[in-house]
Parts: structure tokens; sequence; C-alpha cells
């Protein structure tokens, strides 16, 4: 037995070993920023573009983030290799906000004050992407977010710019694909109450579910950290819709696909949003979601041009399927540096209008039209889980202009 | 409609006897140490880790039979180990050393809530914040079937334990007063280990039956169950083992009542309405008496 001396060193060392490892991962992450930071290929003699990228790289949301910052790297080299933009290359300075909002406005200042960027890109999600969008604007200076999805995101004001359809137009979407594609009538809506994304999601889908002439026979929500789901599936079967509007993230959905399939509800009754896009889905109840849709920003397979050199260039160099998120932040920096290109003068306010008058911009998830209240204007993919893989089912949207 | 209502009734039973299981833990400490055991969640989480782990390397859907019980068992040795060097850590010496001090309530319990914080991020660290998800060793039916029977069989078990050992007389004894146990020549901190080894135990095989049942294994799932098990010993009467069971089977079947009708998004509102409505009435919880008997 340890003596009380005995414990107490004890609790030292486990002490130093959780510091020693904490400053491991805090290490790691430094040269990494460094490694990105600065580019070998610059030439000393023109002066580089200053490009400010906040990111979750550490903290709860860290996939979300490096999955982003792949994209803005794919982006950075291949402007770079075409000799940069106005003959100037491009140079992301990318700071890790720790998926925290306070860190976020921070990162944002120094990144602007400091660094002196002439545009943001970031953030991956809607609530650090206000935070950064509200200094951003203050300080009259572009920002574009890759996937914040939140209507309220570009309602900041006229420096803040999204690449991704909001919350809103895929609940739409969802709809006209159910009611109009599918030709099913009769629907169900499965949500999580407590969760702005799910809950906002259902409302849109449901409103224009309605009007389309859809009729929804059973509306079920629950809190988000439910797990057990057998008595709202059991509900939801009795009312017997022909599909399931699921507006749902992946982890809540393995469990509820899971015990679906224990009540005699196949995956194919179920319709999502991109919340689904994620391997752990496919990994943990693949099977049981086998025939299921989602509208989605991309598919792997998706049949255009662009979707498939962004796919060879990211397989190429980092030897797996890119996700939803990664070309999303390869559009976001393209789509800035097309504008940069096109700007009359290498000002922040210059570059804003740009972006602003952004025209079928062709990009990895499809073309994008930057609209008067600075949404995305594009086309919405739906998606299929089919032989445990997402596979591009359709495209769907109302304006036929934006099609590819 | 009356179908409705039994289906939901036979799976907030299995619902509540996972919930009982975890309670257990909660009461068991609080009814031996007037402690609140803040970890307990954490333990339960860390089992449902090893759990994960164990029943990956004995071949998950392979040799379902093997590696379900091979898994379990690995999650309540880890978990009944974990949960006896958290107490010796960092309970025992702010015991021994806070004797007669005025803090020796508030202490413990902070340390409690630090120690949960701790062991949470360490699974971060450790883990990853990412969501896994068990293989399906059995069919989801008689995953539920299970957890009753065990929970069931746990709970008579230990109440046999309690009531017709040794060692349940001792942890009785302590419950009455730590002190005067002393003096009776019972080994006390061997006692309150052996408390916390079980209740541990008990988290663990709650934490592999939930997630094959139900749930994803990651870093912040013991709040989800915590909460409620709490709320569940406290309702029952905390510090009193039948209680526990009873709080975990009425909360559990509140709740699938609930998602029968349009307020299922306010779950957690009528749990905690249920709680204070109870202790409105009954202050000591549904089976606590004042000052007899608690373990």
């Amino acid at each position: 037995m340890l003596g009380r001396r005995g414990w107490v060193m004890t609790i030292v060392a486990l002490g130093a070993s959780a510091l020693g490892l904490a400053a491991c991962s805090t290490q790691k992450d430094t040269p990494q920023k460094d490694a990105a930071g600065k580019d070998p290929s610059v030439p000393a003699v023109v002066e580089p573009w200053k490009v400010g990228a906040y990111l979750s790289l550490s903290g709860a949301e860290t996939q979300f983030g490096a999955e982003t910052k792949e994209g803005i790297e794919l982006a950075v080299d291949a402007v770079n290799k075409k000799g940069g933009v106005k003959g100037r290359p491009v140079k992301v300075f990318y700071e890790d906000d720790k998926s925290n909002p306070q860190e976020t406005n921070n990162k944002v200042l120094q990144l602007i004050t400091r660094d002196k960027v002439v545009a943001l890109l970031g953030e991956v999600a809607s609530s650090r992407s206000t935070i950064g969008g509200i200094v951003a604007n203050k300080h009259k200076v572009p920002m574009i977010t890759s996937s914040a999805t939140a209507p309220e995101v570009t309602q900041i004001g006229p420096f803040v710019f999204r690449v991704c359809f909001t919350d809103d137009t895929q609940g739409q979407m969802g709809a006209e694909f159910v009611v109009k594609t599918m030709g099913k009538k009769r629907i169900g809506i499965l949500y999580a109450s407590d969760d702005v994304y799910s809950s906002g999601l259902a409302a849109q889908f449901r409103d224009a579910a309605k009007k389309l002439g859809g009729e929804v026979v059973v509306e079920k929500s629950f809190i988000k950290t439910e797990t057990n789901f057998t008595t709202y599936i059991n509900e939801i079967r009795d009312a017997k819709p022909e599909l399931v509007y699921a507006p749902i993230y992946y982890n809540a959905m393995v469990p509820i696909a899971r015990q679906a399939k224990a009540a005699g509800m196949p995956g194919s009754t179920f319709v999502g949003g991109d919340g689904w896009d994620a391997e752990t889905l496919l990994q943990d109840a693949g099977e049981e979601m086998e025939g299921a849709y989602f509208t989605n920003h991309y598919a792997p397979d998706v049949p255009w041009p662009n979707a498939q050199l962004f796919l060879k260039a990211y397989k190429e160099r980092f030897k797996r399927d890119p996700s939803s998120l990664s070309s999303l932040g390869y559009d976001s920096a393209q789509l800035l540096f097309d504008a940069m290109g096109r700007a009359k003068g290498d000002t922040p306010e210059a570059i804003r209008d740009a972006i602003a008058e952004t025209k079928s911009f062709a990009g990895a998830t499809g073309t994008i039209s930057i609209d008067p209240n600075r949404n995305a204007d594009k086309s919405i993919v739906i998606v299929q889980i089919k032989n445990k893989k997402f596979t591009y089912f359709a495209t769907v949207n109302d304006k036929a202009a934006a099609k590819p | 409609m009356a179908m409705k209502i039994l289906n939901a009734l036979v799976t907030g039973l299995a619902q509540g006897s996972m919930i009982a299981l975890v309670a257990l833990g909660y009461t068991m400490v609080y009814g031996i140490l007037k402690l609140i055991n803040f970890a307990h969640s954490e333990v339960f989480m860390m089992g449902a880790f090893i759990g994960f782990f164990a029943i990956t390397a004995l071949g998950g859907k392979e040799a379902p039979f093997l590696a379900g019980v091979g898994g379990t068992l690995a999650a309540m040795a880890f978990a009944g180990l974990l949960g006896m060097l958290v107490e010796r850590i960092a309970y025992a010496p702010l015991r021994t050393r806070g004797k007669g001090k005025a803090n020796t309530r508030i202490t413990p319990l902070v340390t409690a809530l630090g120690m949960s914080v701790l062991l949470q991020n360490l699974a971060q660290l450790l883990f990853t914040a990412q969501y896994r998800g068990y293989p399906q060793l059995l069919p989801i039916e008689d995953t539920r079937k299970v957890i009753f029977i065990s929970a069931f069989s746990v709970m008579v078990a230990l109440q046999l334990l309690v009531h017709r050992t040794w060692m349940g007389k001792a942890m009785r004894a302590l419950s009455v007063n730590i002190e005067a146990a002393r003096l009776m020549g019972i080994r006390t901190s061997r006692v309150i280990s052996i408390t916390f080894i079980t209740g541990s135990v008990l988290a663990a095989l709650g934490a592999v039956l939930y997630c094959l049942d139900q749930s994803q294994v990651y870093p912040t799932m013991g709040v989800v169950i915590g909460t409620r098990a709490f709320v569940a010993a406290v309702i029952g009467g905390i510090g009193n083992i039948p209680g526990a069971m009873l709080g975990g089977l009425l909360i559990g079947i509140i709740g699938e009542m609930t998602k029968l009708t349009a307020y299922s998004g306010l779950q957690d509102v009528l749990v905690f309405t249920a709680l204070i409505a109870v202790l409105l009435v009954k202050p000591t919880g549904l089976l606590g008496k004042a000052s007899i008997e608690k373990v």
C-alpha cells in the first residue's frame, strides 16, 4: 500500500503527465500552422496577397475545421501554380479559434489589424461565423464563410458572404424533392426540438410541403441528447407516412436507423439534410440506412466537371474521398481568388464589390451566383445511400439558370 | 391506444431499469458517505469506452456471445478499478485530513465535480470527441430483454448483499455512523472501497447495455444518463437502494409516456417537475425515511 505521501506523489505524477499531454497537443498545432502559413513558393520580390482564414483547428469541432482547411490549401496551391492572382501569389494566414466564440473574436481582430489581410475565409459553424462576421463587417473586410448555413449570418452586413445554401433553402428543397420529385403526399417529420438546425429545417420543410400539396400526418420532436427512439418510431410507423423527413445530425441518426429497422421501418423511408454527411453514419448504420435520401452540398460522384477535377486533386493529395466541408472550403477560397482577380483595385472594398458581382462561378459544389442578400444561389444535390456509400441521385433547384 | 400505452410502458421499463443501474451507484455512495459522487457518470462513460474496445478486440459481430460477455466483464472490471482509484486518490485523503473541520461536506463535493471534469477531458484527450457506435451483437428487442433481466437480477443480488451478508451489515453500520463502526472493528476504508467498486461495476454494466441498445460512445455521454440517474436516486430517496430502482423505473416510464404526447420535446421539464412534486410532498424522496437505515 502507498502511504499518504505515496498518494500525493501519484497525483503529482498524474497531473504532470496530463500537463505533458496537453503541452504535446499544443505543440503539435504550432508547427502545422507555421508550415501552412509560410509558402516556400512565394518569391521574395512580389508582395503576396494576404488572406486570413479562421477555423476550428482544435477543440470540439476540430474535424470540421481541419477538413475545411484541406480544401482551402488545395485551392491556394492551385491558384499559386497558375501564377497567383494578378501576378501576385496568395498567402493564407491560418488562425485556430479553438472552437471557442471568445477566441474567434480575438483571432479575427488579429488577422485584420495585425496581419492586415484583404479578405477573410471562415468559419465552419454558424455561431462562430456570426461573431467573425460582425468583426469583419465593422472593419470593412470581406468575409466568405464556407459552411455556415444559418440565415442570420449574411444578414450581418454588406461584407459577409457565403458559398453554401441556407437552412431555409435546404428545408424548402427537401420538401420539393419529397412532394414533387418523389410524389409522396403523406409525410412524417422527426426532429430535435432544442436544436436550431434541426427545428429550423423542419419548420421550413413543413411550410413548403403544405404549400406543394403534401400532408404532414405525424410530427414528433425529441431533445437532442435522446437515445431511445422506439416510442417515437412506433408512433410514426402507426401513422403510416410514405416518407419521413428527419433533418437530424448523423450521431442521432445512427440509433434512429437501428431502432427503426427493428420496428419494421426500412431506411428508405427516411429523407434527411446535410447533417447526415459523415462517414460515421455509413460505418455504424450503413445497412439500416440503405436507400435513404438527403439534401447535400456535394456527392463524391456528382457528374460536374469541376467537382471531378477537385475530387481528383484531393484524392491525389490526401488519399481519400473529400467531405462536403473540404469541397466548400475549396469553393470559398476559389471564389474569393476569382473575385480578387476581377476586382478594380486591391483594397478590401474593391474585393467586396467583386465578390458581390459574382455570377455563375463554376465551383466544385456547383455553379454559384451571389444573390443581392450575399447568399449563394446554387443547386442542391440529392444524395442516396446505396451499398454503404453516398451516391449522387439528382440535382434540385427551382432556378433553372443555376443548373450546371 | 391501449396497445400504444402498453408498448411505451414496456420500453419505459427497460429504459428505467438501465437508469436504475446507474442510480444505484449514486445512492450507495451517498448512503455511506453523504457524498454526491459526480464522477460516477464519468465512470459510466469510461466503462462504455472500455466495453467498446474490448468488444471490438474480441471479434465484435463475428463472435457476438464471446464479445458481448467478455466486453461486459472487461468494462465492469475496469470501472470497478477506476471507481476505487477515484475514491482512494480524491476522496479518501480529504476525509482523513479534513476530519473535524467545518467544510467537510463541501470540499468532497467540489472534488467530485473536479474529478468528473478531469475524467471527461482525459477521455477527450485519449479517445477524441468522435462518436463511435457499438457493433450490433443482438437484435434490439433481445437487447431490451437482456437489460431488463440483468437489471432486475442485479437489484435482487444487491438487496441480498446488503441485508444478508457481513459486508452488507458493515455497509449499513457505516451509513449510521462511520466512527462508531470503526470502533466496532469494521475496516471502514475497505468497506467504502467495496461500495465504490460495486457502484462502478453496476454503472459499467449499465453503460455496455445502454450502448448495445441505443447510444453511441463519446466523452460527454455520461452527462445525459448521469443527470437522469441522479434525479432517479433523489426521487426514490437518496441513500435507499429500492428507492433508486423505483425512481429509475418511474423516470423511464414518465419519459416514454411524454413521447406519446405532442410535448415530447419537454421530456426533461416533466422529469424535473415530477422531482419537485415528489420532494414537495415528501422531502426525503418516495422511500427515504429520515435518519433510518440508509445504505
